[in-house]
């Protein structure tokens, strides 16, 4: 037997008129973890169908623990211990986790009675498998996307796997369930169970991952092992640029105050005062609830606050609305894209115009058409949307892309102040550099920023100062100077 | 991005609809000319039918529109008989004595009192649902109530009649090269419809809100004085249905086109709007309007035909346009899923 469990060669796939896989390898050791990366669109979900043989590759063969297939079908990839968690998961909702786990080996068994307590006894093995707790009997569409994953993760161990490939398996978790996904993917190694692990986060792969695969455009590029890698290499063979996050802060030089808050408080925050001068990046860090996210809702009149005041430009002003911000200046891009940024069904066009409509219509109300477009034109081409024409519904877009749809919106309105709430999060590495770079710049022309985060590398690239709040409280003050990955970690 | 191409996903997808909706008036209207070509295709045919689908037609518009920005007006028919029930009971107390010019000047007084009863009746709608957070469908299911109440009281719960006759005579039988002066009012509303919802920013506004209203706060749009335009606009058009109505009957009454509750939601549905908002255009109302007004004066040549199949008809059309949408709503979206899959 070969110590690959898995060996993919030129293996081309396309679409239409898309060529998805031009030739790409991919080889896997048993036992080891396994790291697929690249940016969007590369190809890597392509090739786990192919793989699991949901799709028919044009050309190349996969080799399976030793067994060369031309064409996998989906049962032979089973029996061979292939194993996918997808994206969505594939649990059924409405049933019961019990049955979510059992329901594949019942139906196997082709008994005709179905036993509870057969079925109890299968799932509770299943769980017991990665130590995951969790009511049997209750329904999957109640449980957190964490649990539903774990769930499919349980359910693969019951189908023997010995090859479980996770599909961008951290996009929808939080720090905390990540974390426990990964000691259960150390646990299943453990087990002798091998894993492909889709993510395009460099500091997922130094974790968790021995070797790594990276595809640029549905080619292979790099294949090592993580030992021998580093956050330039990765970037770099990721997007096919170099990246200098170094430089990123060149000539940051801070003005006047423009935003001064004075003993602030609002539900969720509590006597919270700094000084933000023009020119100048502030971090604002801490965990989930610790007041981060509605201290920048405050600021755009999103939340009332009940003490304290607000100093704009050293007048002292009441923010009630948002409508009210932007008059006075301040734009806040928000945390969740997906419900609070973007109308997804709408234009490009719309939604970066949504906050230029007063400006650009007459004193009847009606819009300057010609205006609108060449605005909205003008932002896709500035900011570098990558799309064939703004009409396009935004949820055509990638991550990135959208997040900059959102951020040209807020530009169009010549912010004195801009409030970012995550603003990298889901965006693939060369956007993000983009904004980083971006954001300098704005700070550059004299703005002041806020970049509200809990990515560490963000903060440190691209902020002058960090605060970091704790259950609604500043707790920790760090300048320039002292800002480094490690000293900041300490406190998030 | 190519496959948006490739696949041909129209960007525009009203465009889709309004095909679909002229193909299915163009049918509609070439099987009644073939069935009952002496009945259907005569002038007399489409004066009424020019003059019957006005009121509807207007009612229609209102309800889209707030359909539009993610709610529903239940109450438009009851905000048209209370404004047609004030317009005539004024009118009534002011003209009797009246004559010549005064008597002109009087009409539009009781009219512009109807209106201001729309304003009213809309605004009231648009409070409830922007500054309280009541939903749409309750809130004006509520109003519905209380304002067929506030008909009924001013009223005595009579009909109000014996409105002067120059009223009815100029706006109800005046004709344009054989077309109604009302069709004709009812034209030019549409026209302005469609200018505010495409060309205007309050217009934009009200397709944000529908599309998400949670993304619209973020960006700064004032949600409450948004919505309490949109149910201010669409009390105005009922108001106007209910003037014409009481132009068209010379008489008014609290409980009047109560089955038009159904027809104007069917045509907003079957016109492309989204149930759920942000989605559809007015030029889909208007086509929806004018067929279904063929397919009931179609209908009512089958004299056979008792009003129990009517009702059943009716129905099967309703739910018949809601699969028709929802898949082809899912055709589109997985296309743009297939597109954007990554
Ligand atoms: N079923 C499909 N039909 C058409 N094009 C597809 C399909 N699946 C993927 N593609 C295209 O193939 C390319 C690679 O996609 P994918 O493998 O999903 O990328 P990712 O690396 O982000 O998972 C993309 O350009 C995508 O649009
Ligand atoms: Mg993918």
């Amino acid at each position: 037997m070969s110590e690959n469990i898995l060996s993919v060669k030129g293996v081309h796939k396309s679409f239409g008129g898309v060529h998805a896989l031009k030739g790409v390898d991919l080889t896997i050791k048993k036992g080891e973890v396994h790291c697929l990366a690249g940016e969007n669109g590369c190809g890597k979900s392509t090739i786990i169908k192919v793989i699991s043989g949901v799709h028919k590759p044009d050309s190349g063969e996969v080799e399976l623990n030793g067994k060369k297939y031309t064409s996998i079908t989906p049962s032979e990839a089973i029996e061979a211990g292939v194993q996918i968690i997808y994206q969505d998961f594939s649990v059924f909702p409405n049933l019961t986790v019990m049955e979510n786990l059992a329901i594949n080996k019942a139906l196997a068994s082709k008994k005709k009675f179905i036993n509870k307590k057969e079925f109890r006894r299968i799932a509770e093995e299943a769980v017991n498998k990665i130590n995951f707790k969790v009511d049997l009997d209750a329904l999957v569409e109640d449980l957190p996307v964490a649990d539903k994953q774990l769930i499919a993760i349980s359910r693969a161990l019951l189908a023997d796997a010995k090859l479980i490939i996770m599909d961008e398996p951290t996009t929808t978790l939080t720090k905390t369930e990540v974390k426990r996904l990964f000691e259960i993917i150390e646990d299943l190694k453990e087990q002798g169970v091998t894993i492909l692990f889709v993510s395009h986060k460099l500091d997922e792969v130094y974790e968790i991952c021995d070797s790594i695969t990276i595809f640029r455009n549905g080619e292979n590029v790099l294949s090592c092992q993580v030992s021998e890698m580093d956050d330039e290499k990765f970037a770099y063979y990721m997007t096919g640029r170099k990246f200098d996050s170094q430089n990123i802060k060149q000539n940051a030089k801070a003005g006047d105050s423009i935003l001064e808050v004075k003993n602030l408080s609002a539900p969720g925050f509590d006597n919270v005062n700094f000084n933000l001068r023009k020119g100048e990046v502030l971090g604002i860090s801490g965990q989930l609830g610790s007041g981060r996210t509605e201290l920048s809702l405050a600021l755009f009149g999103l939340l009332k606050p009940y003490e304290g005041s607000i100093v704009v430009d050293g007048k002292e002003v009441n923010i009630t609305s948002p409508a009210k911000a932007q008059e006075l200046g301040i734009a806040l891009v928000p945390e969740d894209r997906l419900t609070e940024g973007l109308f997804l069904s709408q234009s490009i066009k719309r939604n970066i115009n949504v906050t230029k409509l007063d400006e650009l219509s007459s004193k009847l109300g009606v819009m300057n058409i010609t205006a609108l477009t060449d605005e909205s034109k003008g932002w896709v081409k500035n900011i570098g949307v990558k799309t064939k024409d703004h009409e396009y519904p935004v949820q055509t877009l990638s991550g990135g892309n959208q997040q900059k749809v959102v951020l040209a919106r807020w530009l169009a309105t010549n912010p004195n102040v801009l409030i970012l709430n995550a603003p990298t999060v889901g965006v693939d590495i060369g956007a993000k550099h983009d904004i980083h770079t971006l954001l300098r710049n704005l700070a550059n022309e004299g703005r002041g920023i806020i970049v509200v985060s809990d990515d560490v590398k963000e903060l440190v690239d691209v902020c002058d100062r960090v605060m970091v709040m704790q259950q609604g409280k500043i707790i920790n003050e760090i300048a320039s100077g002292d800002l480094n990955a490690d000293m900041l970690s300490q406190y998030i | 991005m190519k496959l948006l191409k490739n696949n041909s996903l129209s960007l525009n997808q009203l465009d889709g609809n309004t095909a679909r909706l002229l193909t299915m008036f163009v049918a509609i209207f070439l099987v009644a000319s073939l069935t009952k070509p002496d009945m259907f295709l005569s002038s007399g045919n489409f004066q009424s039918m020019s003059k019957q689908l006005v009121e509807y037609g207007l009612l229609s518009l209102g309800v889209g529109i707030a359909m539009i920005s993610g709610g529903i007006d239940l109450s438009v028919v009851y905000i048209a008989n209370l404004s047609a029930i004030v317009t005539g009971m004024v009118m009534k107390a002011l003209v009797l004595t009246a004559v010549g010019p005064e008597l002109l000047l009087f009409i539009l007084i009781a009219v512009l009192a109807g209106v201001l009863t729309g304003f009213l009746c809309g605004a009231f709608n648009g409070f409830l649902i922007s500054k309280l957070h009541i939903p749409a469908m309750l809130a004006t299911l509520g109003t519905m109530q209380l304002y067929m109440g506030i008909a009924i009281i001013i009223s005595g719960g009579s009909t109000v009649s014996g409105i002067p006759r120059v009223f009815s005579q100029l706006i109800s039988n005046s004709y344009l090269f054989g077309i109604p002066l009302s069709f004709f009012i009812y034209l030019f509303v549409v026209g302005f419809i469609i200018f505010i919802m495409s060309k205007t920013k309050f217009g934009m506004r009200v397709f944000l809100i529908g599309t998400n209203a949670r993304a619209a706060a973020f960006s700064g749009i004032k949600i409450n004085n948004v919505l309490i335009k949109t149910y201010i606009l669409s009390g105005l058009l009922a108001s106007l249905a209910g003037i014409l109505s009481l132009a068209r009957l010379s008489s008014a009454k609290a409980d009047f086109g109560s089955s038009y509750i159904m027809q104007t939601i069917l045509i907003v549905v079957l016109g492309g709007i989204n149930p759920n908002g942000g989605y559809g255009t007015i030029r889909g109302i208007f086509l929806a309007t004018i067929t279904v007004q063929v397919i009931s004066s179609f209908l009512n040549m089958f004299p056979e035909i008792s009003n129990y199949y009517r009702d059943l008809i009716w129905g099967v059309a309703v739910i018949g346009v809601l699969i028709v949408n929802f898949s082809a709503n899912k055709k589109t979206t997985a296309k743009l899923a297939k597109a954007t899959a990554n």
